[in-house]
């Protein structure tokens, strides 16, 4: 991703725009006896915006957590770049490429801005611990090659102004773009958006839209994103894919699911058999 | 003026020196609170354990002894001379980082994403367990604790001034400085001190940068476990390696609600404000209530800051969204 100079980290797995980058096959997962994902498959291409949508409880963020490791499904396989995925651990997977941001925000509280948008670095330092505390050289080094890439993407989202700030002062809005800074500072193949518009007013959506449209176009990160305003979804994303009380009804672009008679249905609430 | 004669002055120093000792209790608490949003209540115990493991391999005692005897009829209490204070000390440093590896291991590890007082509650069976792990190991008898630290009043310092300290504590005052130097480096500096930090403030946030909590979990307890032994040490060449030694964490308490639960210079100044304060309290004030203040003193002040400023000197401040 174009954080770093062009051509400072190329990813070898990284593959070619429009080859799938990862693919959930019969995914189900079950809580007790309650189903919240019964036998889902889909894909999600490189460099596109992929949609998740579907009324509340639809098991959207449940899918959401089977990909990035909270939960792990009792059925079904997880491609991701052309390999079947391990029941891996969620710091293992974010290892491997895949951010997230939350539903309910999850910063850390008590750092700033800055220091929050670094852990999203984590992934990325190489250097030692120990070494660190021993002889900082090296380690200092890197710290400053880090702090750099952790500026252009303050640069990116506008929040310069709040660099220091500590993220439980700010306004939601914000807390929000800091969330995703924090993601995108891990350079991910596949950054996950638990609903990156929620609880936002029209001009905070707008901003937000236009920094995953630049993210996605800009620097060709593949999305995955959960929305409720429909509006955003169908102008935002490639492609949708509908899940409806943990199953999926619908699948492909927006105008298409817009005309799908079970899309419909389950959004205008007609009573289910 | 009898308030600045030497006499004065002594109770001052000792009361910082004795606060001293309460600090470094205090740090481990901290520490864990810090980093894992645990109140560690086995603390005290970490430290009793840390320097019976200590003892156990300074003179050479084997492990499980009475248990061993009483189930294969056997007689063996000690295996050769013993060993060097050193290579004993590096030992039970490795005998406590295992030992935090259990912790988060078998229990821990089981509780992500669960409330505070959740953990809280297993720190508890934790302390019972490791009380009940040190009796079957090394017994409990009270043994003397002797690493070669200085004993006795300082000749110096009487030369100079008059004054009547122990060297003892001053190799507390000293090392607890040199501990708490080193634990600021690593905690604000360091790519550790930052993951120590994002954990403590959200567990699936942390888990969602690439953070294992086992990992970190185990470097915190760890650190915990570190502390406790220098507590330990300090606490044990004091007054005997004996099974009231885990108690020493009840002193810790109030140093707590005076710094802060989240502040290391907090705890070291909570730390000796408390031994001050109790020293002075009890020399000028305690004749007229009928002396032994010392024991309530401290809890008193707690109370007090409760009432008044319930975050502690420096502890974070407590705002509620509404």
């Amino acid at each position: 991703m174009a954080f770093v100079d062009p051509g400072q980290i190329r990813d070898a797995d990284a593959g070619q725009k429009g080859d799938v980058l990862l693919r959930v096959e019969d995914v189900s997962l079950s809580f007790g006896g309650v189903k919240a994902i019964t036998a889902i498959s889909f894909d999600i291409k490189q460099g596109e915006i992929r949609a998740i949508i579907g009324p509340n409880g639809a098991g959207k963020t449940s899918m959401l957590n089977v990909i990035n490791g909270f939960y792990h499904p009792q059925e079904g396989e997880i491609w991701f770049r052309g390999k079947k995925r391990k029941a891996l651990k969620p710091h293992q997977i974010a290892n491997e490429g895949i951010a997230r941001t939350f539903q309910n925000i999850a910063l850390f509280k008590g750092m700033s801005t800055l220091d929050n948008i670094m852990t999203g670095r984590l992934t990325k330092m190489k250097k030692n611990m120990f070494w660190q505390a021993i002889w900082r050289g090296p380690a200092e080094r890197e710290e400053i090659e880090h702090r750099e890439v952790v500026e252009r993407i303050i640069d990116f989202l506008e929040i310069q102004h709040i660099r220091k700030t500590s993220v439980g002062r700010l306004p939601y809005g914000l807390q929000k773009r800091v969330e995703l800074g924090r993601a995108l500072a891990a350079e991910p193949a596949l950054l996950l958006l638990d609903e990156p518009m929620a609880g936002m007013n029209v001009e905070e959506k707008e901003d937000m839209s236009r920094f995953i449209i630049d993210v996605n176009q800009q620097f060709g990160t593949t999305i995955a994103l959960i929305e409720h305003d429909m509006g955003v979804v169908m102008d935002l994303s490639d492609r949708v894919v509908v899940l409806d009380y943990g199953k999926k009804i619908g699948d492909g672009p927006p105008d298409e699911v817009r005309r799908n008679q079970d899309v419909i249905d389950a959004y205008l609430g007609v009573a289910h058999d | 003026m009898a308030f600045f004669d030497v006499f004065f002055w002594e109770v001052v120093v000792s009361g910082l020196l004795a606060g001293v000792m309460y600090s470094l209790v205090a740090l481990g608490f901290v520490l864990i609170f810090k980093a894992s949003g645990i109140f560690n209540f086995a603390q005290g115990v970490l430290a009793l354990f840390a320097a019976l493991t200590l003892v156990g391999f300074q003179t050479g005692q084997v492990p499980f002894s009475h248990l061993i005897n009483a189930v294969l009829g056997t007689n063996i209490q000690h295996w050769g001379e013993g060993t060097h204070t050193f290579l004993a000390i590096v030992l039970t440093l490795l005998v406590m980082i295992g030992l935090a590896w259990l912790i988060v291991r078998l229990a821990l590890s089981k509780l992500v994403n669960q409330e505070g007082i959740i953990l809280f509650m297993a720190t508890i069976g934790l302390a019972y367990v490791l009380e009940g792990l040190g009796d079957i190991m090394w017994g409990a008898d009270v043994k003397t604790l002797d690493v070669g630290l200085p004993t006795g009043p300082s000749d110096t310092i009487i030369d100079a001034t008059g004054m009547f300290v122990e060297k003892l504590e001053i190799a507390a005052a000293i090392v607890a400085v040199l501990l708490v130097v080193s634990l600021t480096i690593f905690s604000q500096y360091t790519k550790m001190g930052r993951a120590l930090r994002a954990v403590a403030d959200d567990h699936q946030a942390a888990l969602s940068v690439g953070i294992s909590l086992e990992t970190i979990w185990w470097v915190v307890w760890s650190v915990a476990g570190i502390v406790a032994l220098v507590a330990g040490v300090m606490w044990g060449a004091k007054s005997g390696v004996q099974f009231s030694l885990s108690l020493i964490a009840l002193k810790a308490l109030p140093v707590l609600m005076l710094g802060g639960f989240t502040s290391i210079p907090g705890a070291i100044i909570g730390g000796l404000i408390i031994g001050v304060g109790e020293k002075l309290f009890e020399i000028y004030l305690g004749p007229m209530l009928g002396g032994a203040t010392e024991n309530w003193f401290a809890y008193m002040l707690a109370l007090v800051f409760l009432l008044f400023r319930p975050q502690g000197l420096f502890g974070e401040r407590i705002i509620e969204r509404v």
